[in-house]
């Protein structure tokens, strides 16, 4: 079982700067040869440049010193910012590009998955694309034949199998090409952040299905941002920053890590010239922080963790009554709340001396879902005009607390993830009519409800 | 799920060393044979594809020939008056335009296939090489299908074609290969060099009329005959009529040039193609 099946020694990758993106016309290649008898003359003359300098200047290296080991029926992550390598690293493992220095060594059948629908004709059926995506993707006919069905009911596109997939709505075309993705069996198979499309209850499908890839003690490479399904799916995960590894080893810890660092968060700022701080000559800003229970600072909040909203500003009028006002916003750009002092118990419509004030708001846990937010503050005056209005003044990020999620690795929706109370009764041994009509009238939803989505039951009415 | 089911469905070997690229990589004919399914299925795409949404489908197989045939015959053969070694003009131009239209169709197929594939190219590995013989390939159902019309007109004008006519599969192939070996160059060059997609239609227009198509290659001096041959495609049309329409002489001494000069082409393009197919994903 410990055997390596995937071995990388001091791979690399160095791209000519623009190489991606452009292509030679001959003219270039001409002037270029025309000209090299001047530039040969001119490296005659002059003290040829530096190759390193040279090399610095124009060339990039994708990927560089990059060695590491995957064992059979083990699930390796590959986190890291855009542009780190990751894809690049794929694209070297399935062959799509050679390495410029170093080598790979891969035991068994590879399968790779760096797109959802790679060939996708739009002009053909689903059933004939069925077969194509198949054969790009290394099955044979005869496995195709075999899986057919499989695929079909997977992609839910039995009315349409032999609809042109032009005529097929997004999601129709996503899951019917992850359905033929979903149904590959290589040994080892590297798979491209093909999750990161499509609405959530597609995402549940895909991640559900890489889970039972994963389980069936397939050896998989999984890159990713979805930092859920990372530490979810994989045992270990590698981190590429800049081309290189820069951490390896646990999924929990490395991607805790990463987590941190990467997130883009402003949870502090200070200014301590009162003099040049944000704000007017009424009022100024002093700092703004994020900070844990008690004040404490804090290095990361999940969808669990209580935390505060820390404010100190200069009052420069004396006898102002003032008021603090925030607003939260989450990526969307959704007001999630707004907050003001008035329950604010010691301050609250007093005239403020002239000074330095502190106040804090207290966030408790499990009321923000994981993402990204942002705080406008404003500073109000006699509870009617805004002396002063900041816009993101601190910007944290909530993370997942993936409790209680069970099977599913993907977005949790809804703008708010509180902790809410349910319960359950046994109300009746055996079906019985009569008892279940009038027990049950009130509460139960009325008319043909078929969607999956659980409506929200009536309690109120009765 | 069903792991045994694995070692008959996959393709790949077991065992994948992924180096930098060095030096002559020749074209590994045992990979290629491995995907010969997915050739059979880009094949298939293609021909699928290409009546898509027309209105008459796959009568444009007939209509091109059959309409260049009429322009040539009006111009050529009754304004020109120009010489058709005794056979009916019509006949003599369809008889040749039939092979010339099968390589133009495949040379401009081929010679685009890769940066009209880029987006398996950057996504996929497979044998590279699998595209352009597939769109090489695709062209062959349309010439089945004017071939039908060529028959029609043997019957009409009364030619029964002589033993010859078994030659002409391997005319066939022959244009078949020809078009691969130009195509190689031009698909790979293309993907550095788009100046390639322009330089195309004018370089068949040339090549058409370096080709005995609307005149007979009696009317090249003997003594050039033998530099004729470096076209190749100028032996394979002489070829055709020689085996379809029962013209005297078979095409000897320019058929030899030709095949040497394909296969010289052949074996640079291969080379060429593999020596940069490793970094098409790169730069296409």
């Amino acid at each position: 079982m410990s055997d390596v099946v995937l071995r990388c020694e001091g791979l690399g990758k160095r791209y000519e700067i623009g190489e991606r993106e452009r292509y030679l016309a001959l003219r270039d290649t001409l002037t270029h040869v025309l000209y090299a008898p001047a530039r040969r003359l001119r490296a005659l003359l002059r003290q040829p440049p530096a190759e390193a300098a040279r090399i610095g200047d124009t060339m990039f290296w994708a990927l560089r010193d990059v060695s590491f080991e995957v064992r059979r029926g083990e699930v390796l992550g590959i986190i890291g910012r855009n542009g780190a390598g990751k894809s690049t690293l794929l694209k070297i493992l399935s062959r799509i590009t050679k390495p410029t220095v170093g080598r790979a060594r891969l035991r068994g059948r590879v399968g790779s998955l760096l797109e959802v629908g790679t060939g996708f004709h739009p002009e053909l059926t689903g059933r004939e694309n069925i077969y194509l995506n198949g054969a790009i993707l290394g099955m044979r006919k005869a496995e195709i034949d075999r899986k057919f069905d499989e695929i079909v009911a997977f992609a839910e596109v039995e009315r349409f199998i032999d609809t042109p997939v032009k005529r097929y709505s997004s999601g129709m075309y996503m899951r019917l090409a992850f359905g033929v993705a979903a149904h590959l069996e290589p040994e080892i198979l590297l798979v491209d952040e093909v999750l990161a499309v499509g609405d959530a209850a597609f995402q549940r499908k895909c991640l559900g299905k890489m889970g039972d890839v994963a389980k069936a003690g397939r050896t998989v490479l999984f890159v990713s941002h979805n930092m859920t399904a990372v530490q979810s799916l994989c045992g270990r995960v590698m981190w590429l920053d800049a081309g290189r590894v820069a951490r390896e080893g646990d999924a929990g810890v490395v991607a805790t890590e990463y987590m941190q660092v990467a997130a883009e968060s402003r949870l502090e700022q200070v200014w301590l010239d009162p003099t040049n701080a944000p704000g007017n000559e009424s009022v100024r800003v002093h700092s703004a922080r994020v900070v844990g229970f008690e004040g404490v600072p804090i290095e990361l909040i999940d969808t669990r963790t209580a935390f505060a909203l820390e404010f100190a500003y200069w009052n420069l009028k004396d006898g102002a009554r003032l008021n603090l006002c925030i607003s939260v916003y989450n990526q969307e750009g959704s007001c999630v709340f707004t907050t003001t002092t008035v329950n604010e118990p010691a301050w609250h419509g007093r005239a403020f001396p002239a000074g330095l004030y502190r106040s804090v708001c207290q966030v408790p846990g499990a009321l923000l879902n994981d993402g990204s937010y942002r705080v406008l503050l404003l500073v109000v005056q006699d509870l009617a005009h805004i002396l002063y209005k900041h816009e993101d003044i601190v910007v944290f990020e909530v993370h997942d607390s993936a409790e209680g999620r069970g099977k599913w690795y993907g977005k949790w929706s809804g703008v708010v993830r509180p902790d809410l109370e349910w319960t359950t009764e046994r109300l009746q041994a055996r079906p019985d009519p009569q008892i279940a009509s009038c027990e049950l009238s009130a509460g139960s939803p009325n008319g043909g409800e078929t969607g999956h989505v659980p409506k929200p039951t009536r309690g109120g009415s009765r | 799920m069903v792991m045994n089911a694995v070692s008959e469905s996959w393709l790949e070997p077991t065992e994948v060393v992924i180096e930098p690229a060095a030096g002559w990589i020749p074209i590994n004919l045992r990979e290629v044979w491995n995907y010969r399914e997915l050739l059979y299925f880009l094949i298939w795409r293609d021909i699928k594809v290409r009546y898509k949404q027309t209105a008459i489908g796959a009568v444009w197989a007939i209509i091109q020939p059959v309409f260049a045939m009429g322009v040539f015959s009006l111009f050529f053969g009754y304004l020109a008056k120009m010489p058709s070694n005794g056979i009916p003009y019509p006949i003599f131009v369809y008889c040749a335009l039939l092979p010339w239209q099968l390589f133009a169709h495949a040379l401009t197929e081929s010679s685009n296939s890769i940066v009209g594939n880029q987006n398996l190219i950057t996504k996929v590995y497979f044998p590279r090489v699998l595209v352009p013989v597939a769109a090489v390939c695709g062209g062959l159902v349309d010439f089945g299908l004017a071939f039908v019309v060529l028959l029609g007109m043997m019957v009409y004008y009364g030619m029964v074609p002589g033993i010859a006519v078994l030659a002409v599969p391997l005319f066939i192939l022959f244009v078949v290969v020809t078009a691969l070996a130009v195509g190689l160059w031009l698909a790979a060059l293309n993907v550095q060099y788009r100046d390639v997609r322009y330089t195309l239609g004018f370089l068949t227009q040339v090549w058409l009329f370096a080709t005995p198509v609307a005149y007979p290659s009696s009317l090249v001096p003997e003594r050039w005959h033998a530099l004729y041959g470096l076209n190749p495609m100028a032996g394979v049309v002489e070829g055709f009529r020689w085996a379809l329409l029962g013209v005297a002489e078979g095409p000897g001494l320019l058929l030899a040039v030709s095949v040497g000069v394909v296969l010289i082409i052949l074996m640079g393009g291969l080379h060429y193609f593999a020596r940069i197919e490793d970094r098409f994903a790169d730069i296409v």
